[in-house]
């Protein structure tokens, strides 16, 4: 299909006066549809793991709809507008982390939160958000694919609030940050010789991490990965605590609100990170391939927008959110299985907790405002 | 730079270069969906089995319920050992936050001693996993409520009832019973684990031990649910513990408590006996203890107490106290001398009040000697020699039969030899002959020993139990059981088990019996003094065992020697004579005579033939 082919495909319905309330909303329901099934799916298996919490339960509804309304909003905006205050948002954003260094808040031994007054909020959950906006907007500037010097200075914007949110210590959003910008640089076309290269350069650096970056319980936690039987009641115990409730759910599972691990407390976490072990257990194999397939048509759609999408702008960011969002699934559930080590990344929609919520439907608010973007011309 | 004309032609190129990414990230999506689907497949479906198993395992634990013990009670029924449930503090450590400042926790909560401490952390790493360690026992409700109420708060630690031994007669009966103590690493070795998991003590002494075995019973089992912090769920297969079986003894707590009343402070031993099957109606040492103490551990003062006492509480003198049996033996040497031809019951001797080896100098004393000169009579016959106890007579029969002979004759009645009661710690006393000398001292016996011997003195020792079962077979006229303090073990009599039989002529069992009479029922006898208002026939012997050695020709006199040097008062009875129903040696320690001895046989003897023999 030639350029002009699409135009005139697309223009037909851009042209067009929304003929429905979802497109006047600018909402794209092939996306959001298994969005809502898969956060559906999430309240059901959240209020088994809160053992048939009402309390828990509502209140994650009402995050769901914060981010509801985060979304909504989101998608009204244009996306020139969204590319013209990328670099500000992200000034911002690094502005707030820096805050956090010096006036942040602890909790669980990490300083991520900011405290105004009545809200806590973390600046890190922005930066998820600013950093693929703002290495886009860089890269577009210049046309693609970028130039060598681009994609260094591309590369600075991520590893400085990466860095600053792995020194919190927050690995799993540090990794996620740092992600969501890669995904654009790659997404922009940097050469594979180069891709290899920062390959070789990650790898490099783990020796140095392992010896000044990363804290004990942080190496305690690979460690565990590799060997979780040595420290069974210590570091182990949720790793195994977590395989054992994947493996005996079997193929059909115990049954919802019958999962023996989570009721009877030997899983951790099991309302937050380790959720999926909680579907594992009670919904078996066949509940865990019904999310990965839910979540397979919300990836695919992405990429379908990304594919589609009017401006490259639009595209890096769709595909950066896309892939962003794959990061969360195969992060988290690698985790709980035991391939990967324990981070601090939850299971998109069905974890509870509103921060990552609202921010995940943010990024599918841009997502679902680059779908229904109406003008033919990008630029 | 890129002009805008530029920028046109590059939308183009920049399309391509995103499509072509996309296309491989989506393979790179495709590929790591691929390993998480794989990975939960592998956990899910090829490893279910172990997985589940795991789980299960978990949850599930089986849990040792400890059978209760059997009881003890007496002839009547009446409890004599039972099972008061009492609460025990445990700490499950693998369950505990912070190991260390739980346990100074409960230290505070419930004033624990070092050694409870000591004893929980030897407990502690013996344990095995997930195992409630017992940091507190026989804890009283007070305490038990400072825990109960924070219960929550403390996590890895339970509260569980648990029945503990006790002995609502405490003193009266511990030396029958013994008593019951906490397992210790050299009774584990001993022990079958299996059956003693979940159980805290163990018989130590006395029945308690000898009838360890059956007293136990069989624990159960549970599966149990629990939940990560250990908290029990619900049961969902259960198999009921086995009791241990209740002892019923022969002994009579009436006739027990009349023994250790009439015994009185006087430090001694009673043993009754019933004749017609060998069991033990009452059994004092006296002094004795609390076997209560030693349920849940006594403290290392206490014990020490005991231990060093010169009182020797913790011996029971019953079967373990080993005494020179006195004249107490003479009916028994004068029915050898009957069977064996050395005399009869016309032969008479002559006593001057002492005797005198042929060919040698020594004068051996009758124990006349120190109330009046003289001697017995001119003409001493065997039912006078028993009802006086002239030792001048006896001295000139064991001449006559020499040690080995004795030594042979006394051999049937059980001297010298355990007599295999049912309890624990027996001694087996010693009947002297050359060869026990030469085996036990390396010496040639003296024939001035035999004439010791003769009276029960010297080397001779026995048990009051003994004694009284050498009494059981005067009484049955040769026949005999062996004595046993418990009749039945559940349904299964165990009691009453016969001895080997010692068949002699009647006439000489009547004649020594006739002399036995007559030590209370003649005015010459040496018990004459208890025979007032005596409604039955009592055969019986006196004795005394002297404690110091009496220089050729001094004279013992009771209140020049301290009370520990004092003589042992010895007697042994049956009544009625004819048709006999009980059987008794008492001894009283350094009481002097057998006059601190005779009334307490004739206390417990009238008790039971007047009041308590169901016959």
């Amino acid at each position: 299909m030639s350029e002009y082919a699409r135009y005139l495909d697309d223009s037909q319905q851009s042209f067009a006066r929304p003929r429905t309330v979802a497109q006047w909303l600018h909402l794209d329901l092939m996306l959001l549809l298994p969005l809502c099934l898969i956060m559906g799916l999430g309240l059901l298996v959240l209020y088994s793991a809160s053992d048939g919490d009402w309390d828990t339960v509502s209140r994650q509804l009402r995050n769901l709809i914060v981010g509801w309304g985060a979304l909504l909003v989101v998608a009204q905006i244009r996306i020139d507008t969204i590319q013209r205050w990328s670099p500000v948002l992200y000034l911002f954003a690094v502005g707030l982390l820096l805050m956090v260094l010096g006036f942040g808040v602890g909790a669980k031994g990490a300083q991520r939160w900011l405290s105004l007054g009545v809200i806590r909020f973390q600046p890190s959950e922005l930066m998820k958000i600013a950093m693929p906006l703002a290495v886009a907007f860089w890269v577009v500037r210049s046309g693609l694919p970028p130039r060598l010097s681009v994609t260094v200075m591309a590369l600075l914007i991520i590893a400085g609030p990466a860095a600053v949110i792995a020194l919190q210590p927050d690995l799993g959003t540090a990794l996620l940050v740092a992600a969501s910008g890669a995904f654009v640089i790659f997404m922009a076309g940097i050469s594979w010789w180069q891709i290899v290269a920062g390959i070789l350069a990650a790898l490099a650096a783990i020796w140095p991490a392992w010896l000044f970056v990363l804290r004990d319980y942080q190496k305690q936690r690979i460690l565990t990965l590799f060997d979780p039987e040595a420290d069974k009641l210590g570091a182990g115990w949720n790793i195994i605590q977590s395989k054992t409730a994947i493996g005996s759910g079997g193929w059909s599972g115990k049954g919802w609100m019958q999962g023996t691990q989570s009721h009877l407390d030997f899983l951790p976490e099991s309302q937050t990170d380790f959720i999926i072990a909680v579907l594992a257990e009670e919904w078996g194999f066949r509940g865990v391939l019904c999310l990965l397939v839910l979540y397979g048509l919300v990836v695919a759609r992405g990429f379908w927008i990304s594919l589609t999408a009017q401006s490259t702008y639009g595209r890096l960011l769709a595909s950066a959110i896309t892939l962003t969002f794959c990061v969360y699934i195969v992060v988290n559930m690698g985790m709980v299985a035991g391939l990967l080590p324990v981070v601090g990344v939850p299971l998109p929609f069905v974890s509870f907790g509103g921060t990552a919520i609202v921010t995940l439907m943010l990024g599918f608010g841009i997502l679902t405002a680059i779908s229904t973007e109406k003008r033919i011309i990008s630029q | 730079m890129a002009g805008p004309l530029d920028a046109m032609r590059d939308t183009r190129r920049e399309w391509s270069i995103n499509r072509a990414r996309l296309i491989a990230s989506l393979v790179g999506i495709f590929l790591l969906m691929a390993v998480l689907v794989y990975r939960y497949y592998s956990l899910q479906i090829v490893q279910h089995d172990a997985f589940l198993t795991q789980s299960d395992r978990n949850r599930i634990r089986v849990e040792v319920i400890p059978p209760t013990r059997g009881q003890i009670v007496d002839r009547k029924g009446r409890l004599l050992a039972t099972n008061q449930p009492t609460y025990v503090v445990g700490v499950i450590a693998e369950r505990a936050a912070d190991l260390s400042a739980l346990t100074e926790e409960l230290q505070d909560r419930l004033t624990l001693t070092e050694d409870e401490l000591e004893a929980f952390r030897e407990r502690l790493a013996q344990r095995r996993p997930f195992e409630t360690v017992p940091i507190k026992v026989g804890l009283d409700d007070s305490a038990l409520a400072r825990v109960a109420v924070d219960l929550h708060q403390l996590p890895g630690v339970v509260v569980e009832a648990q029945l503990t031994r006790h002995y609502p007669f405490a003193n009266l009966l511990s030396h029958v019973l013994g008593y019951v103590g906490r397992i210790s690493p050299d009774d584990l070795e001993a022990l079958d684990g299996d059956r003693y998991r979940g159980t805290l003590h163990t018989g130590k002494v006395g029945l308690e031990k000898r009838y360890e075995p059956l007293l136990h019973g069989q624990p159960g089992f549970q599966h149990v649910e629990t939940n990560a912090h250990g908290r029990l769920l619900r049961v969902l297969e259960k198999q009921p513990p086995q009791s241990g079986q209740d002892l019923r003894l022969y002994l009579d707590l009436d006739l027990q408590r009349v023994a250790a009343e009439a015994l009185g402070e006087q430090r001694g031993a009673v043993v009754a006996l019933d004749p017609l099957n060998g069991g033990v109606l009452a059994m004092v040492s006296n002094p004795s203890y609390d076997a209560n103490l030693f349920v849940e551990g006594i403290s290392y003062g206490a014990y020490a107490v005991l231990r060093n006492s010169v009182d020797t509480p913790l011996l029971n003198r019953a079967v373990q106290g080993q005494y020179p049996p006195g004249s107490t033996v003479k009916p028994l040497l004068a029915l050898g001398g009957l069977s064996q031809g050395f005399i009869t019951p016309a032969t008479t001797v002559r006593d001057p009040g002492w005797y005198r080896i042929p060919g040698d100098d020594r004068r051996y004393r009758d124990w006349t000697l120190r109330v009046r000169g003289g001697g017995h009579a001119e003409q001493v016959d065997m039912r006078m020699a028993i009802a006086e106890s002239c030792d001048t007579y006896y001295y000139d029969l064991a001449f006559r039969m020499g040690i080995d002979t004795m030594a042979a004759v006394l051999e049937p009645y059980g001297l010298g030899r355990a007599t295999g009661v049912d309890t624990t710690g027996e001694q087996s006393g010693i009947l002297p002959s050359t060869r026990w000398k030469r085996e036990a001292m390396g010496e040639a016996w003296f024939p001035g020993e035999t004439l010791s011997a003769g009276i029960g003195q010297g080397y001779m020792l026995a048990t009051p139990l003994q004694l009284a079962q050498a009494t059981m077979v005067l009484a049955n006229r040769g026949t005999s059981f062996v004595p046993a303090l418990v009749h039945r073990v559940g349904e299964l009599t165990v009691g009453g088990v016969p001895r080997e039989p010692l068949k002699l002529d009647q006439e000489d069992w009547q004649a020594v019996i006739a002399g036995m009479v007559d030590v209370v029922h003649s005015q010459r006898g040496t018990a004459a003094s208890i025979s007032r208002g005596m409604s039955y026939t009592m055969a019986s012997k006196t004795g005394t065992s002297q404690v110091i050695g009496i220089a050729q020709d001094a004279i013992y006199e009771e209140d020049k020697v301290s009370e520990r040097n004092r003589n042992h008062g010895l007697f042994i009875a049956f009544a009625p004579a004819e048709n006999p129903r009980i059987v008794v040696a008492v001894i009283a320690e350094n009481g002097g005579g057998s006059s601190a001895a005779t009334p307490i046989a004739r206390q417990v003897i009238d008790t039971w033939l007047n009041e308590l023999s169901d016959v």
